[in-house]
């Protein structure tokens, strides 16, 4: 019986796996809804394995924000536009023949750099603290910080900037 | 009795942790946090009718014990067998699915706002120990986020109700529901910041310990030492707790801020399409809420388990103190539930322009011009 | 017609001082209410339904019954236009046919053989009541209906019958009756 972290680990990556694969290739139901609830289970079980990294403070905040404000929003936009389930395409040769080889060429990438890298292969010793998260957001990564949330502000005015009435 | 102690002994450490933590959390939800819904039901009903001129539930009474002398109809007359009536009533209603909702989502919807409001439960220090026990179901030391994260994960359920069933109203009452929640989210996380600021903690217990020794955040006078410094911060303090409770009701969903349910104009908001069960699981599902918004309150503002009189204010080391603390913090949240039936019908309902700019345009700013002024103040004082 | 809308003073927009008067009523209220018992109830209607019944107003709608005239005969003569002007069309009429039996009163070619109405498919809105040419179905002050059942709530002609009552009207077939007495040739049987 292998130890219970271990469990949880393959019960997270199943899920993570699982729901991921769903949210793009359902065979049962193609409306962009269930879509969307399979993607926030994906960010749930995502942040399970984050919890077992011993990083609780990003397992609560992937929670809070991903899975909590912004497949809302994403779920609002949905059912407010009201989008529904694309028709089937035609099969067309040449471009799912490019397609499947681009998946396999990244899929060849990644295994490629899995077998080589060297895996530590021990269990994380360090307890993610928050505080020591918060001195290294605001010492020693403080400039990329600063870059992420400029880049936050000019996506939110270009937003308003969009979507501004004509003023006559 | 000698035998189940030896045999309880025997047991691992870990098995033993587990089986308490399963007794413990069996112990919540059933003995604790259903029947306290169902009685705030209950509680709803009578002051409510109070405060409008008439009687509430009065007439429910069981066969035999209604027959006791003189306890018998004053039980009646308090109406507290009513819950047992609306339980049985509930589940032999007839449970109808319309044709024409999405049945998957029309059937997950109730659950998925129901799991939320108990699984909350789970970080909310009830009391300080029992014997050797802690009386807190997970001592997380990320509580507060897991809190705002589970609550966030609240509003699928409304979202999915009203997608599920599919008609005009419940769809408007729940895409209405969704951006008032996912907007007071915001105001209530940013209210709560100076508090973790000034305790340097994420964790509750710890939080009502610091509370216990150096005053209640809310009124720093309940301390058994005053300090100079919580004097000064209690403006702040005044407002981060006035952000979080105005918050709170509109999180839950509750008048003033109950437009998403709205009778007059929605008829029942994403609640019409249910019955019976499923609209029983709604309704406990806010309750639930109210339960779990009023412990927060209490454990973040209004220092928990602890009096400054009495020697309360330290951990409990026994049982009729673990015990004391406990009915404490009851006593508390029952305060609060009061204020929450009570604002119900002191105030008109808000306009949903007005509730989305009240959440946006001044909680948000004021929220965040708190945070730097404690953080002022904090440097000064330090 | 301009209303004038002031703008809000700084205490009125802080909304402290509409929580201060909300809580000021919603306590007064809840003292009266608990403390010296001025409910409603008390009140208005002197003590509360079931033990105390309220005084039904004249020209209430209730529920809608037959009613026979002063000789004990129906005055329905099935010509079904209640039915037909019954909006959730609870009314249902079985009319006789060619050759069922004849009216159980003088002067009346028929009445009909079977008389339903469904009492949960009522809307107590009286139209039923105002298209009858005879004055035969009138809503009374009957406003608690209850039933094990839905067949038990479906009440058939013996039913509204039994509890419409008497209601002689205007007798309009009497009078007729009277006039073609006074003439010289009249083609109906006067027994």
């Amino acid at each position: 019986m292998p130890p219970i972290s271990d469990i949880f680990f393959y019960l997270f990556a199943a899920m993570t796996l699982f729901c991921g694969l769903m949210v793009v290739a359902n065979p049962l139901s193609r409306n962009p809804v269930t879509s969307a609830i399979f993607l926030v289970l994906t960010i749930v079980s995502m942040s399970g394995l984050f919890v077992l990294l011993h990083a609780f403070f990003l397992a609560a905040v992937q929670i809070l924000v991903y899975a909590g404000a912004v497949m809302v929003l994403f779920l609002f936009v949905i059912m407010l536009l009201d989008i529904k389930e694309e028709e089937r395409r035609k099969f067309k040769v040449i471009s799912s023949g490019i397609g499947a080889l681009a998946v396999f060429g990244t899929a060849a990438i990644f295994l490629k750099s899995i077998g080589t890298t060297q895996w530590k292969g021990a269990t994380p010793t360090i307890e993610g603290s928050t505080v020591a998260l918060g001195k290294l957001l605001f010492d020693k990564f403080l400039l990329p910080f600063e870059i992420v949330s400029v880049l936050l502000l000019v996506a939110m005015i270009g937003v308003i900037l969009l979507s501004r009435k004509e003023l006559k | 009795m000698d035998s189940l102690l030896q045999h309880w002994n025997s047991l691992a450490p870990l098995t033993q942790s587990v089986v308490f933590s399963t007794l413990k959390v069996l112990g919540v939800l059933f003995l604790a946090l259903l029947p306290m819904v169902a009685y705030s039901v209950l509680a709803e009903r009578k002051i409510s009718a109070f405060i409008q001129d008439r009687q509430g539930p009065n007439r429910a009474s069981l066969p035999l014990l209604g027959s006791i002398p003189i306890l018998g109809p004053l039980l009646t007359k308090l109406g507290i067998w009513q819950p047992l009536a609306d339980g049985v009533k509930s589940i032999l209603k007839e449970d109808f699915t319309p044709s024409y909702v999405r049945k998957a989502y029309f059937w997950l919807a109730p659950a998925i706002t129901l799991i939320p409001a108990f699984m909350t439960v789970g970080v909310i220090p009830f009391g300080s120990t029992l014997g050797s026990q802690k009386m807190v179901i997970a001592d997380l030391n990320v509580g507060i986020l897991y809190t705002f994260g589970i609550v966030s994960l609240g509003v699928y359920g409304i979202v999915l109700a009203g997608y599920a069933s599919n008609s005009k109203y419940p769809f408007l009452g729940g895409i209405r529901s969704t951006a008032q929640m996912i907007s007071y989210e915001l105001a209530m996380g940013m209210s709560v910041i100076p508090v973790f600021m000034i305790i340097g903690k994420l964790n509750l217990s710890d939080i009502i310990t610091h509370q216990a020794q150096h005053g209640w955040m809310a009124l720093p006078f309940m301390a058994t030492q005053q300090t100079f410094a919580s004097y000064l911060l209690w403006p702040c303090m005044i407002v981060s707790f006035g952000i979080f409770l105005v918050s709170a009701f509109a999180e839950t969903n509750r008048l003033p801020f109950d437009l998403p349910e709205s009778e007059t104009e929605l008829v029942a908001g994403y609640n019409t399409e249910y019955s019976s069960m499923k609209f029983a699981l709604f309704f406990m599902g806010e309750y639930a809420s109210m339960i779990t918004a009023s412990c927060m309150m209490v454990v973040l503002f209004f220092g928990g388990w602890s009096l400054p009189f009495f020697g309360l204010d330290q951990p409990a080391t026994s049982i009729i103190g673990g015990l004391a603390h406990i009915a404490i913090f009851v006593a508390k949240i029952l305060f609060f539930m009061v204020v929450f039936i009570w604002v119900r019908w002191m105030l008109p309902r808000f306009r949903y322009d007005q509730l989305m700019d009240l959440g946006w345009r001044r909680f948000i700013p004021v929220a965040l011009a708190n945070i730097l002024v404690t953080a002022v103040v904090m440097y000064f004082v330090r | 017609m301009i209303v004038d809308r002031k703008p809000l003073s700084f205490w009125e927009r802080m909304y402290l001082p509409s929580i201060w008067g909300g809580l000021k009523i919603t306590s007064k209220h809840f003292y009266n209410t608990v403390f010296k018992g001025q409910t409603g109830g008390n009140t208005l209607s002197k003590g509360y339904y079931p033990e105390t019944k309220w005084d039904v107003a004249e020209g209430y709608r209730g529920a809608p019954y037959l009613v026979k005239d002063q000789d004990g005969a129906t005055k329905c003569v099935s010509c079904q236009l209640c039915e037909f002007v019954c909006p959730p069309k609870a009314i249902k009429i079985t009319p006789p046919g060619a050759d069922s039996q004849s009216a159980d009163r003088k002067n009346a070619e028929k009445m009909p053989r079977e008389f339903e109405i469904n009492m949960l498919r009522c809307i107590f809105c009286g139209f039923c009541q105002e298209v009858c040419p005879e004055e035969a179905i009138f809503l009374q002050k009957d406003y608690s209906l209850t039933g094990l059942a839905r067949g038990e709530m479906i009440f058939n002609k013996e039913k509204l019958l039994s509890l419409g009552g008497t209601s002689g009207g205007i007798q309009k077939w009497k009078h007729k009756l009277e006039e073609a007495k006074e003439q010289e040739v009249f083609p109906v049987e006067t027994k």
